[in-house]
């Protein structure tokens, strides 16, 4: 029986950069030099098994994405932890290493949201930005545009908020729908709120799971 | 000072591809900066993406790092929007190791292994905000060094180096290290001079060039005592251990994957070929000391893909016994190896087999020349017959898919050697049909010959544009069809290129004006700027037809002849004169023709090397 371990880690500094593609082969590359029995797929071209959550775009930290990762034979999750930790690269930290059931539902299907913040520098007072969230949170629907196709940011934007104010910059919070073929961007929400040609950086606080279904 | 993540971080998030720009890569080395008394920072000229492949840098990145007291650094060229983003901010080029701006480094050593990375140089001593001429730096400023393939002919960039290093890095590097460091309390003339006796360096304002009416150099003299003529190549007698610390890149870059130099070095005697020349004598690395790297590397990289890098794989004499021990060794750890240069025998077919894992992508060939008499000329001899043979085999074993690479515009060639490209093509095509139907696939690369410095063509003239543009068109016409795909070189860069190998160095004033005129990437379709480079030789009134499209001869001085590679003049001449008579000559392995390798480097002589022992 294949061993499934799911990871949850913090990404930052350098690993920031990478794209979600690159970002996964790190994952794959610190695996081997810590010598875990990677599970491959079959075919000439056999890739390691490995499932991450949800795709996080290019130059946004995140404090708790998950990932599966398949072995071929069981290893302690505790080794598999300390040994992948020694080799993983200067961005990618450990939180969480445990072992699941190989048959739970796959990540991907259970990701419901995400939330972030987003600090802006802006000139844009605070009462201002307020004003505007609350503008948006009272819109019934807020079509935008999106590579050449109109789509409905409203329904997506599940929650957002102010959560701090310093001079000259200001913190939202926000939880966004992430399901296939409907996931609300940060920098959209920041657009709509016209503040979008400000200087701004996105943090993913955590992915909101549907529940483990029992079986 | 370093360069505060803050404000890196705001061109980060508006450039493409930011992971260019940060580093973070796992065996990235970074040493205590206020400890280590030598920095240096090696530079390449062209994108990350490219720069990260090569194995020269990381080599000389290992040794420098393992040094005391010495740390070695990197930086490559930005893409045009960071290097905007970066003048725009004012924020200098920095290393990707410490964030430190490149002028607080002590040297910098750039890489050069091709001529269209010359603008690229001056971009990257301008970001560094460096004066771009050697004679404006002094030692308030980084040493400027170069080495690498292009540099066997340095003149076209003289004027923005300090000083280069012809030839094998590894040990000169060192040399070049301690001779910095007796020097570094001096002025920059005495740094240099200090340099200049280091054996493989070449200090270019250490001498002067004089020319004729007619442009042709008149003679290159020393102006002072410790300046060599000829400047003799470095070699290293065995090949030092390969490095298995490399750089693992977060993003994806060209050859993400890990190298192993098994050979230097090729005794093929190809007559274009420049690095078969440059890189003499054949020295095999011992398959222990391989096998052990493959190791080390996949332990150190995670890497899933080795290559194993040589100018001619079936050439290292114990290679189908390497590669038979990775298949066994590795088998079901999932390492893929691939095998450049594969030449165009049965042999081959079977070390491409035992490296595939059943894994059937395209097998390449490089014909070069569509007809034997063509092949004999460039002494790369092999019967047609023998192409379509191997092909055949090649589709027969699973493969659906051949690349076969050619050149146009090789000395003395007729439209029937053309035309011959396209009816070998489509004869391996046939090949193809027969087992795989329409399924097979041949793609053409065709490029455009040019003329390199220390070849037995350096004396042969470019060919013509128009012949250039007809023969490209009439391959056009007759390599359509299905199953067929052929791929070429701008014509344009193709000059520019011919016109930069074989320059001098009045070509320095050139560079730097189409530099200031926007050319930058200059080898890359997008950025190529024909009007930046048309510009600069009229403002310097020099006509680029002068050195692509002029046949040398035999008592020329060519600008580069005081450099020495080790091979002599009179037997490239001897070689050229051979392939004007259409005669070949056999692998230098089975009979010495005396080169001239054995007379410069004979007592570093190993066993390990092609050459036989020289009598003494
Ligand atoms: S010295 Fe002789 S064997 Fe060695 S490279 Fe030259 S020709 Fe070949």
């Amino acid at each position: 029986m294949k061993q499934r371990l799911r990871i949850t880690y913090s990404v930052n500094g350098p690993l920031r950069y990478a794209s979600h593609l690159e970002r996964t082969r790190v994952w794959m590359r610190a695996a081997r030099r810590a010598g875990l029995p990677l599970s491959y797929s079959g075919g000439f071209n056999p890739r390691p098994r490995i499932q991450v959550a949800a795709a996080l775009p290019v130059g946004f930290a995140a404090d708790e994405e998950i990932l599966d990762l398949w072995m071929a034979r069981p290893v302690g999750p505790t080794e598999a932890r300390a040994a992948l930790a020694e080799t993983l690269p200067e961005g990618l930290t450990i939180l969480r290493l445990e072992e699941i059931d190989p048959a739970a539902p796959s990540l991907p299907t259970r990701v419901r949201a995400a939330e972030y913040t987003a600090t802006v520098e802006t000139t844009v007072a605070t009462q201002e930005v307020r004003r505007r969230v609350e503008a948006l949170l009272g819109a019934e629907s807020l079509p935008r545009q999106r590579r050449g196709r109109t789509y409905d940011l409203r329904p997506l934007v599940e929650g957002l908020w102010v959560e701090a104010e310093r001079p000259g910059e200001v913190v939202l919070g926000m939880v966004l729908t992430a399901r296939e073929g409907a996931t609300g961007r940060p920098e959209e929400v920041l657009d709509a709120l016209g503040l979008g040609e400000d200087f701004f950086r996105v943090r993913r606080r955590r992915l909101l799971l549907e529940p483990a279904a029992k079986g | 000072m370093v360069i505060p993540f803050d404000r890196l971080e705001r061109l980060l998030l508006r450039v493409q591809r930011p992971g260019r720009y940060i580093g973070g890569e796992v065996n990235a080395v970074r040493k205590d900066w206020d400890r280590t008394p030598v920095r240096v920072c090696l530079a390449f000229p062209d994108v990350y993406d490219l720069g990260m492949s090569n194995l020269g840098l990381q080599v000389l990145y290992d040794i420098l790092n393992r040094m005391e007291g010495v740390l070695a650094e990197r930086a490559y060229a930005p893409w045009p929007d960071m290097a905007a983003a970066l003048r725009e901010t004012g924020i200098p080029l920095y290393s990707l190791e410490t964030f430190h701006p490149l002028s607080e480094f002590d040297i910098l050593g750039f890489s050069l292994p091709y001529e269209v990375l010359y603008t690229n140089l001056l971009e990257m001593l301008d970001l560094a905000g460096l004066p771009l001429l050697s004679a404006e730096r002094d030692e308030t400023h980084p040493l400027v060094i170069a080495g690498g393939h292009a540099t066997f002919n340095p003149e076209p960039v003289a004027d923005f180096v300090d000083a280069f290093v012809i030839g094998d890095g590894e040990e000169a590097v060192v040399d070049v290290v301690r001779a910095y460091r007796r020097t570094r309390d001096g002025s920059r003339e005495e740094q240099l001079t200090g340099l200049a006796q280091v054996p493989g360096v070449y200090v270019p304002r250490f001498y002067d060039v004089a020319y004729h009416p007619d442009g042709t150099v008149a003679r290159v003299t020393p102006n002072r005592p410790e300046a060599p003529h000829p400047i003799l190549r470095r070699i290293v007698p065995v090949l030092p251990p390969p490095p298995t610390r490399q750089l693992v890149p977060n993003t994806s870059v060209a050859h993400d994957r890990g190298v192993i130099e098994i050979q230097r070095g090729c005794t093929r005697g190809c007559r274009f070929c420049h690095a078969g020349m440059v890189t003499r004598p054949v020295r095999e690395r011992p398959l222990e000391e391989i096998l052990e790297a493959v190791d080390g590397i996949l332990a150190q990289t995670g890497y899933g893909e080795i290559a194993l890098l040589s100018l001619s794989s079936a050439d290292y004499s114990r290679i189908g016994e390497l590669v038979e021990t990775l298949a066994e060794r590795y088998a079901g750890l999932h390492l893929s190896i691939s095998l450049p240069s594969l030449r165009i025998e049965s042999f081959s077919v079977d070390l491409a087999e035992g490296i595939s894992r059943g894994r059937r992508t395209g097998f390449t060939f490089a014909p070069e020349a569509g007809t034997e008499r063509l092949r004999s000329v460039i002494n790369k001899p092999i019967p047609t017959g023998q192409v379509l043979e191997v092909a055949r085999e090649v589709f027969a074993r699973g493969w659906r898919t051949v690349k076969l690479y050619f050149m146009i515009g090789l000395p003395g060639e007729t439209e029937a050697d053309v035309a011959a490209i396209a009816e070998l093509a489509r004869g391996v095509r046939a090949e193809g049909r027969k087992i795989h139907g329409r399924r097979a696939q041949v793609n053409v690369s065709v490029s455009t010959f040019v003329p390199k410095p220390h070849t037995p063509f350096q004396w042969a003239p470019l060919a013509s544009l128009e012949d250039i543009l007809a023969r490209q068109q009439a391959l056009r016409k007759s390599l359509r069809g299905g199953g067929l795909k052929v791929s070429w070189n701008e014509p344009q860069m193709t000059l520019l290129e011919a016109t930069l190998s074989r320059g001098d160095r009045r070509l320095g004033a050139v560079v730097r004006r189409a530099w200031q005129q926007g050319a930058r990437f200059d080898g890359w379709d997008d950025w190529f700027d024909q009007g930046a480079w048309s510009a600069g030789f009229a403002q310097e009134g020099l006509d680029p037809a002068f050195y692509t499209h002029r046949a040398r001869g035999r008592e020329e001085i060519l600008p580069w002849d005081h450099i020495a590679t080790g091979v002599r003049k009179p037997y490239l001449w001897r070689e050229w004169e051979l392939s004007r008579q259409v005669q070949s000559r056999p692998d230098c392995r089975s009979q010495c023709y005396g080169c001239g390798i054995l007379a410069a480097f004979g007592e570093l002589w190993t066993p390990a090397w092609g050459c036989p022992q020289r009598d003494t």
